[in-house]
């Protein structure tokens, strides 16, 4: 390939974090073993929790039902296992508070097999009915943010979409999830895909692929069939090359205004991993119960790619991939980038934990914060061209306002800045702060 | 130069008697008896949006928290009116849980500050509900009233307190409230676990054994989420009797000079160092 035309395939700004993905790339994905206990938290997606439809001491089949949506902008949940639904109260979440959430205990007798109706004839299905079945299926963006799917697929009168773009880059360091995807399942992926794109009417699928994932380009491109029309990709590698707008920016080199979506630029933007999802569900009649989680890291034991049913306690994965070193001081979900730690290995794998990350002293000592230098690298790399020091030195100062003014509300915390920072400064914890402040602000104005 | 010097000063002289606005002179004398710290204590915006307010009647001088009495009758004999004015108010924190009685979960380690802790798992604490001592609210008051004890628990100074909400806004965990210092039953718990499950998680919580219920006038205290909460209007009925029996001294009895006490019943808490961390 012309090498300039690679150049070109990539976004303004942006960074270039080691990719560390040595150490879990060629290893192939195993399936963990199933537990006793499982954990289904209700808001484990952006949007309106699920209600639990089942009631304390009921048996539950592995893919049943447990939960429904509430709103358009919610999701329903299946049972990881089957077993016997134990409590549903509060436990402590990831981000500390108590929610509610369904405890199911495992049969240990039971084969865990999964209820397996007939597939839909997606062929036949209407749009309507299409994104009644994803939202039944309980699919959410398996990315990170565990947007529900669904509300993607609902395109308003008006909107066309041109293209399906399959996010194929996996730019946070240290995962491999949707690289192992890519290759052992090119077949259900390229299928999942063309189910999406003949629903939704797009023209053709594009498959974006950082050019550090060789192997997924060329196994793509050799599973593609005649009668599909896909596009590989490859891509760039530069952080974040797999936020939605910047892969837009380095596919069709359109950029997206700030409030706006890709479905303004005529483009669907879809996982990797829930395209297989939406594969599984078509055609295999698998609602989402269990996903892909990259465990790796210098505190990890033996790394690994694994299929973990959700609602998993953290402990419980560690425990199979031979626990944590010694010297483990932090454990992450999600990418190192962008994931939050965790306090407390008993929080479970949610539909969004992409992977669990060990970190030893090495990596998360508190480095000594220095003044702000003014030197410009966080504003050189912030890919949504803010200024990320300005509006860490607002929230600081709590000036409403002026964060508002410059825009603060569009940082997407992908840390880029905090990277990029000479001075150790926690920049995106500082916006981050400033943009609690900012709901709150909103919700006591209402 | 001269003659347009003299033209632009002639347009001012004239311009300042045709726009010129009456104003009461009482607004400038009242604002400079004010403290000019411009707490919103008050509701308004300000210490001078305060004296346009007094002047129009719509507040009396009391309802300044931050000057003292003398001041408040002083402007109250300038302007003719009642002094009036609520009922002492201060902050109090609804924790207790310091460094040496709560479990701490995990080391937190990121930028020094209540807020962004909260957004982080929920900060290090072991209790959901409880202070992280980060030292927000210290930072937010103007008035010195606050400071972070030895063990990570911010304290009120009551003579200090002019009640001016700015704790409350700031709490993550929303801790502070602003009671009157009539109020002397006092809850300094949030927990909403059950029985051990609290306790567990800190020595001074509220483990919900309904022994203050039992020995409270009737309807004065109530389990709430397993959590006792006071019913304030029933504030008169209020006495000693009702915190002498709690065994982790959740329930605290706090005299008009701001000394808190517990009941004889509660447990002896003599660890000064911090719980060790896991």
């Amino acid at each position: 390939m012309n090498p300039l035309r690679l150049l070109r395939r990539s976004f303004d700004h942006g960074v270039h974090p080691a990719h560390l993905k040595e150490q879990t790339a060629d290893l192939p994905i195993q399936r963990v073993p199933f537990v006793n206990r499982y954990l289904m938290p209700l808001g484990q997606h952006i949007g309106a929790p699920s209600r639990a439809i089942v009631t304390v001491g009921e048996r539950v089949r592995r893919g049943q039902k447990i939960a429904d949506a509430t709103a358009f902008v919610s999701t329903t949940l299946h049972s990881p296992v089957t077993g016997w639904v134990r409590k549903i109260e509060g436990f402590r979440s990831m981000d500390g508070s108590f929610a509610p959430a369904i405890e199911i205990e495992a049969d240990p007798y039971a084969t865990q097999q999964e209820e397996r109706g007939d597939p839909l004839p997606w062929q036949s299905l209407s749009i309507e009915e299409f994104i009644a079945a994803v939202q039944e299926a309980g699919i959410v963006g398996m990315g990170g943010a565990a947007f529900p799917c669904h509300v993607k697929f609902s395109i308003p009168d008006g909107l066309k979409i041109r293209y399906l773009l399959v996010n194929g880059a996996e730019c946070e360091p240290y995962l491999t999830n949707d690289h192992r995807l890519m290759l052992e399942r090119p077949d259900d992926l390229l299928q999942g895909a063309e189910i999406v794109r003949r629903k939704i009417g797009a023209e053709e699928t594009v498959i974006g692929v950082e050019v550090n994932k060789p192997d997924a380009i060329e196994i793509l491109r050799r599973h593609v069939k005649p009668d599909q029309s896909v596009r590989i990709v490859p891509l760039q590698v530069k952080y974040p090359q797999g936020a939605e707008k910047m892969l837009i920016k380095s596919i069709f080199d359109r950029e997206i205004p700030a409030g706006l979506l890709p479905r303004d630029v005529e483009v669907n933007v879809n996982n990797v991993g829930t395209i297989i999802a939406i594969f599984d569900y078509f055609e295999r009649a698998i609602p989402l119960i269990e996903r892909i989680v990259t465990v790796a890291g210098p505190g990890a034991a033996y790394p690994a790619n694994l299929i973990v049913p959700l609602g998993t306690p953290v402990r419980e994965v560690l425990r199979f991939c031979g626990g944590l070193k010694e010297e483990t001081r932090e454990v992450i979900m999600g990418g190192p980038m962008m994931g939050r730690p965790i306090a407390s290995l008993d929080v479970p794998i949610l539909k969004g934990s992409s992977g669990i990350l060990a970190f030893t002293e090495a990596e998360t000592a508190g480095r000594k914060e220095y003044p702000c230098i003014k030197c410009g690298r966080c504003v050189e790399a912030c890919p949504y061209f803010l200024n990320p020091s300005r509006l860490a030195r607002l929230s600081k100062a709590r000036m409403f306002d002026e964060m508002r003014e410059y825009s603060l509300m569009d940082c997407v915390e992908c840390g880029c800045c905090t990277f990029s920072c000479p001075s150790n400064i926690p920049i995106v914890q500082l916006i981050r702060t400033g943009k609690d402040d900012l709901r709150n602000r909103k919700e006591t104005e209402q | 130069m001269t003659g347009l010097g003299l033209i632009l000063s002639s347009i001012l002289v004239v311009a300042n008697r045709k726009l010129y606005v009456y104003e009461d002179p009482r607004i400038e004398s009242v604002n400079d008896m004010l403290p000019q710290s411009n707490c919103g204590a008050c509701g308004v915006p300000g210490c001078r949006a305060f004296a346009e307010e007094l002047i129009a009647g719509k507040f009396t001088p009391g309802q300044c928290t931050v000057v003292t009495d003398v001041v408040s009758e002083e402007i109250a004999e300038l302007l003719g009116v009642d002094v009036g004015g609520d009922e002492k108010r201060v902050a109090r924190l609804a924790c207790a849980g310091g460094s040496n009685v709560a479990r701490q979960r995990v080391h937190y380690l990121g930028l020094s500050s209540c807020q962004a802790a909260t957004l982080v798992a929920g900060g290090g604490k072991g209790c959901t509900w409880g202070c992280l001592g980060l030292g927000d609210c210290e930072e937010a008051c103007d008035f010195d009233a606050l400071f972070m004890n030895e063990h990570g628990i911010p304290v009120v100074d009551p003579d200090k307190c002019v009640a001016c909400d700015d704790c409350v806004d700031i709490c993550p965990k929303d801790l502070f409230s602003l009671e009157p210092v009539t109020r002397k039953l006092w809850i300094p718990c949030k927990n909403l676990q059950f029985g051990d499950a609290a306790e567990r998680e800190c020595e001074v919580a509220c483990n919900s054994c309904n022994r203050c219920v039992a020995d409270a006038a009737p309807g004065l205290i109530e389990m709430k989420h397993n959590l006792a909460a006071i019913n304030y209007e029933l504030n008169h009925l209020a006495d000693r009797q009702a915190i002498e029996r709690c065994p982790t001294g959740a329930i605290i009895w706090i005299e008009e000079n701001g000394v808190a006490q517990k009941g004889v019943d509660a447990k002896k808490i003599i660890r000064k160092t911090s719980l060790p961390v896991g």
